[in-house]
């Protein structure tokens, strides 16, 4: 017993209270309501579900590249079936009695009173048929649905498709039935809450002969169906086309950008697939196919695929150089086929000596690199190599190497640059140094990058420091703005002047004369800038490599291209970006011969391999 | 003649007798909410009615359990229990399985448990040791910042899972130390924050910086016993409110009338708090600084909820508090449980005949809308008798609670009722659309064995203490 003993009644008139306040209004809604007891004299209330059409996707130019078509489902609903003419609805449907049997039994198990499917994305010829002598088949009714459809068969990395739910969405997402469908993958799945639009519902009062007399409560419970939103996205149909069609005969990625908006132009990566293959009733066989084919065409080479960048590294070695004003514009290397140090050795291929900067662009110079490499890591205001890596690995961070991007697609991976602790842990505190590491400063070693980081890297250089993330949506239908993390400028931590002399070597390498790596991308009356790269890989032959971004003074577009174990970065890679950049800028192949060149040099593809981080090395 | 130490005698079969009749309601309802036409039998244990079966078996095994656990048990065993519960509570949210976007539960076989349930009852036990603990005052700062930590740590774990509706349920234990001693004051000063909290998201904020000035006045106005002294003050803050309105007009800037609401406030509340200095005028003061301090609330409210919090988060809040509209969500199954409920009528439609939750147009039939089944299938009969079941099995609780010698089985009885009595009023405030919809079971009906197995052990422990009521246990 304490002094507070009176309080009890506190709770005790509390407890009644809200007893009292209960019985009040559940007086009030069950007796005194009548519109309410009125409804429970109904016999049944029938739900209909309206499906509405999946939004439209357009590309940047307006043109369309997804619609809808129709596709019918029979639906059941078990409580309402009578006995009925099951041959001839086996006739109709083109299926066997045992198949009718087991269709109803699933029905059955799942509710009596709600409505299933009975049978699937039925075409319109057996639908027809069936609707006709619908009054012979009651419980039974058609559901048109809507199916996915490509004007061109391409993008279908980007695209993505759609399927039906899975268990893991209907336990946590209440909007979606079992049986609905629901972007899996790309654009389907990143813009899925604006694509689907909203399922109507409308519900019937009905007698007992099963006949609709009126809408439930006037309608007032009905949900207004909401026909999806239309997109439209960055890519260029007939740019994204001419890509695949330019990689068909090989493996790899293209990704072009705009660099003043960071919207992607393309992502091609091949082998590919048709997103045709992945609509309707087949699509669970035709992805099984994709999946397990050798080629891995299911694979998103241009967001999955970890390459080492090989000499296109070059020109942010150089740019951190400048910065970090451990070299300057005139810096000068000599470099006699190769850098020796005592017996190590990499080799470069014959050019002039000695090389300035811009010159060692031009030129892609191994030596020159490899002494840019250590006049960063052994810089004075450091004095202490893992602490100066670590100041370079912080300008790469800022290019966004080493995490996803944030494009809309979830598949996207990081890249790899090691941390300065990982040197530590192989070699020991201290006891490595430029030359134990110098095959970063080629683009090789450790370093792995995928390929629309690689693109976004051009980007950067092509706006002088700045990028914004790489995104594919450029309009949704009725809302004002995009994502704000895609408006939002992010900063390289290079100043915008030290890219004049990476530019201008860029611009040597396409439009220089003797020692230019990339001649033949050259574009007449347009100013090209590129950079070609060659990665070696222990799996075959070398990849080829080349970024490249146009015009020089005002970039409309920075493009990557990587082509797997096809040799140098000249040879294939370069002539590719170079027809890609032609098509954008001007809409038109005027070197068709060159066109034919680069898609004739068929050979057969060779079995493809990812570098992985530990064994992308050379020399 | 009671005996004092034949506990079998001291049995309270009044509160057993209405929880074996509040399982059987319940699983009754469970059965109608779910069964199919097809041919199951009652023991189908792929159905939710088959599983409740067992863990009602199981709730009863568990019952006699706690019946021959000695009641000293409890006490020692408080604070171990409670740290085992923290670590259970820290390590669901890192193996527990996420179901509706919680991660709350933990899948063991084909079932699920979800230990937030279980932190209640040993939440109260914990709470219950510490109260009776030696030296324990109430009034102390220490104890009460050690009372607080005892209560809000599991709360904020389960914040965490996110399960809001669990945590808030915790609220209720400031019953307990109401009962206890706790200053009815500050209970009252509490309950005006909470007001002020909801009150600063519902309404426009202008509209309460006017309330609260308009309260003030009054307050000051019977204060003061001057009507007068009132008139002069508010016209001063009118006066100035014009001003600045009208300044704002005509110069064409665009502030808020809540910045010009305070702009007009702050500088007389200043001149008003040197008068007050100069003049001796304390008691005013008090009211002056109330003032101030639930203004400066509201802007922090404010700041939280646009600033803190992201935008999912927000829209869950501002849909849980009926602001925005989600049709297939929280408002529409509102909607659905008010028609199912108010479609039964007096008597009814029948057990195993309501429509509506044979529809599906309930969602959640048989856990947090139970209550929709009976309303519609027992009518107001049914749903009466309920309610009578839960103020009657309160009622005895409170009974029981004060007959205790000891304390400790007193505290932990007001912690049982507390957390009863805001389950039963949540619940079913929110089927009849009395309160917002906070996803929170009826304790001893909704479907799931986690729950009904924690309010079985708050239940049998405090029988099993209140069967030992005549020895001073602590």
């Amino acid at each position: 017993m304490n002094q507070f003993t009176d309080r009890r009644y506190v709770f005790v008139v509390i407890i009644i209270l809200v007893g009292l306040v209960f019985i009040g209004r559940l007086f009030q809604i069950q007796v005194l309501d009548k519109s309410y007891a009125q409804y429970a004299l109904s016999n049944a209330q029938s739900v209909r579900v309206i499906y509405p059409a999946r939004g439209l996707v357009h590309d940047r130019n307006g043109e369309i590249m997804v619609y809808n078509q129709a596709a019918y489902d029979i639906m059941v609903t078990p409580r309402l079936l009578e006995p009925f003419d099951t041959t001839q609805l086996c006739r109709m449907l083109e299926i066997t009695m045992e198949s009718v049997k087991e269709r109803l039994q699933s029905a059955k198990s799942y509710s009596y009173r709600v409505p299933s499917v009975f049978m699937k994305q039925v075409n319109y010829k057996n639908s027809a048929l069936l609707q006709e002598k619908m009054f012979q088949y009651p419980g039974f009714y058609v559901q048109t649905r809507t199916l996915r459809k490509y004007t061109r068969s391409i993008a279908s990395h980007a695209l993505g498709y759609v399927g039906e739910v899975d268990r893991q969405v209907l336990d946590n997402d209440p909007y979606y039935q079992l049986g609905d469908y629901i972007g899996v993958s790309g654009i389907e799945k990143a813009y899925e809450s604006y694509l689907r639009g909203q399922k109507g519902k409308n519900i019937f009062l009905k007698d007992v002969h099963n006949q609709t007399i009126e809408a439930y409560q006037g309608g007032r419970l009905d949900v207004q169906v909401e026909v999806g939103k239309n997109l439209q996205i960055s890519l260029d149909a007939t740019l994204q086309e001419y890509g695949e069609k330019l990689l068909a005969p090989y493996v790899g990625s293209i990704v072009a950008l705009e660099p003043s908006t960071g919207e992607v132009l393309a992502l091609v990566s091949a082998p590919s697939y048709s997103p045709d293959l992945l609509v309707g009733r087949n699509l669970r066989t035709r992805f099984g196919e994709l999946a397990s084919d050798t080629l891995n065409p299911l694979f998103n080479r241009a967001l999955m695929a970890q390459y080492p960048p090989g000499s296109t590294f070059k020109t942010i070695m150089g740019l951190i150089g400048l910065q970090e004003k451990v070299i300057s514009v005139s810096t000068e290397h000599n470099c006699f086929y190769g850098f020796y140090v005592g017996n190590i050795h990499t080799r470069c291929h014959l050019h002039d000596t000695p090389l300035n900067l811009i010159e060692a662009v031009q030129n892609s110079c191994n030596t020159y690199f490899i002494n840019v490499l250590k006049s960063t890591l052994q810089d004075a205001k450091f004095n202490n190599t893992a602490l100066s890596y670590e100041n370079w690995r912080r300008h790469l961070l800022s290019f966004g190497f080493t995490r996803p991007l944030g494009i809309e697609l979830t598949n996207e991976l990081n890249g790899n640059i090691p941390e300065a602790g990982y040197y530590n842990r192989i070699y020991g505190e201290g006891r490595w140094n430029y030359l134990t590491i110098r095959s970063l400063a080629i683009g090789q070693g450790e370093l792995l990058i995928t390929p629309i980081q690689m693109a976004n890297m051009t980007a950067i250089i092509a706006n002088r420091g700045y990028y914004f993330i790489p995104h594919l949506i450029k309009e949704i239908e009725g809302v004002n703005s995009i994502d704000p993390i895609y408006a939002e400028k992010h900063f390289a931590t290079i100043d915008s002047a030290n890219f004049v002399p990476i530019v201008d070597g860029m611009d040597l390498v396409v439009n220089g004369g003797t020692g230019s790596t990339a001649r033949n991308a050259k574009i007449q009356g347009i100013q090209v800038c590129g950079k070609t790269g060659t990665a070696e890989n222990p799996h075959g032959n070398d990849h080829s490599i080349f970024i490249a971004f146009a015009p020089k003074d005002d970039p409309q577009i920075a493009i990557a291209v990587y082509v797997e174990n096809q040799g140098f970065g000249t040879t294939y890679a370069a002539p590719i970006a170079s027809l890609m950049i032609e098509k954008y800028l001007t809409g038109e192949i005027k070197r068709t011969w060159y066109e034919n060149w680069v898609m004739q040099l068929v050979q057969p593809v060779m079995k493809t391999q990812i570098v992985d981080s530990t064994d992308g090395t050379q020399e | 003649m009671v005996h004092r130490n034949n506990i079998y005698a001291n049995i309270d079969w009044i509160s057993i007798s209405i929880w074996l009749i509040m399982m059987a309601f319940g699983w009754m309802n469970i059965y109608s909410a779910n069964v199919m036409e097809a041919d199951t039998g009652v023991f189908d244990l792929s159905q939710r009615f088959g599983k409740q079966l067992i863990w009602i078996g199981a709730s009863i095994l568990l019952a006699l359990l706690l019946f021959i656990l000695d009641a000293k048990f409890y006490i020692y065993f408080s604070y171990f229990l409670y740290a085992i519960l923290i670590l259970i509570l820290m390590g669901v949210l890192v193996f527990g399985k996420e179901i509706n976007g919680a991660k709350s539960w933990f899948v063991i076989g084909g079932f699920q448990l979800q230990p937030s349930e279980f932190a209640k009852p040993i939440t109260a036990l914990a709470l219950a040791n510490l109260m009776t603990s030696h030296n324990y005052n109430i009034k102390k700062f220490l104890h009460l910042i050690q009372t607080g930590l005892i209560i809000l740590a599991p709360p904020l774990l389960i914040l965490l899972q996110p399960d809001l509706g669990s945590a808030l349920v915790y609220f209720a234990f400031i019953f307990v130390l109401f009962r206890e001693g706790f200053s009815a004051n500050t209970m009252l000063m509490l309950a005006a924050l909470g007001f002020l909290f909801f009150a600063s998201i519902l309404l426009d904020k202008a509209l309460i910086l006017l309330i609260l000035v308009v309260v003030s006045l009054i307050i000051y106005m019977f204060a003061a016993k001057s009507l007068k002294k009132t008139a002069i003050k508010a016209a001063w803050t009118a006066g100035l409110f014009g001003m600045l309105y009208g300044i704002n007009y005509f110069i064409e800037t665009d502030y808020s009338l809540f910045i010009l609401g305070l702009a007009a406030v702050i500088p007389t509340s200043i001149i008003l708090a040197i008068k007050g200095v100069n003049t001796r005028e304390f008691g005013h003061m008090k009211i002056l600084a109330g003032l101030v301090i639930a203004i400066a609330f509201i802007i922090s409210v404010d700041f939280a909820m646009n600033s803190i919090l992201k935008p999912h988060q927000q829209h869950r809040i501002y849909v849980t508090l009926g602001i925005e509209d989600d049709p297939q969500g929280v408002g529409y199954n509102v909607n659905q449980s008010k028609i199912a409920i108010g479609s039964g009528g007096f008597s009814g439609k029948g057990y195993l005949n309501g429509t509506q939750t044979k529809l599906h147009f309930v969602p959640e039939q048989s856990t947090d809308f139970i209550f929709c089944t009976v309303g519609e299938e027992w009518g107001f009969l049914g749903t009466t008798f309920i309610i009578l079941l839960y103020v009657g099995l309160l009622l005895r609780m409170v009974m029981l609670a004060e007959r205790q010698r000891s304390s400790f089985s007193r505290i932990f009885g007001y912690g049982f009722i507390s957390i009863l009595f805001t389950h039963f009023m949540i619940n079913i405030g929110m089927t009849i659309g009395l309160l917002p919809v906070i996803g929170i079971p009826l304790p001893f009906f909704s479907y799931g064995g986690s729950s009904l197995w924690a309010f079985t052990m708050f239940l049998f422990i405090f029988l099993r203490l209140d069967a030992n009521r005549l020895e001073l246990l602590r």
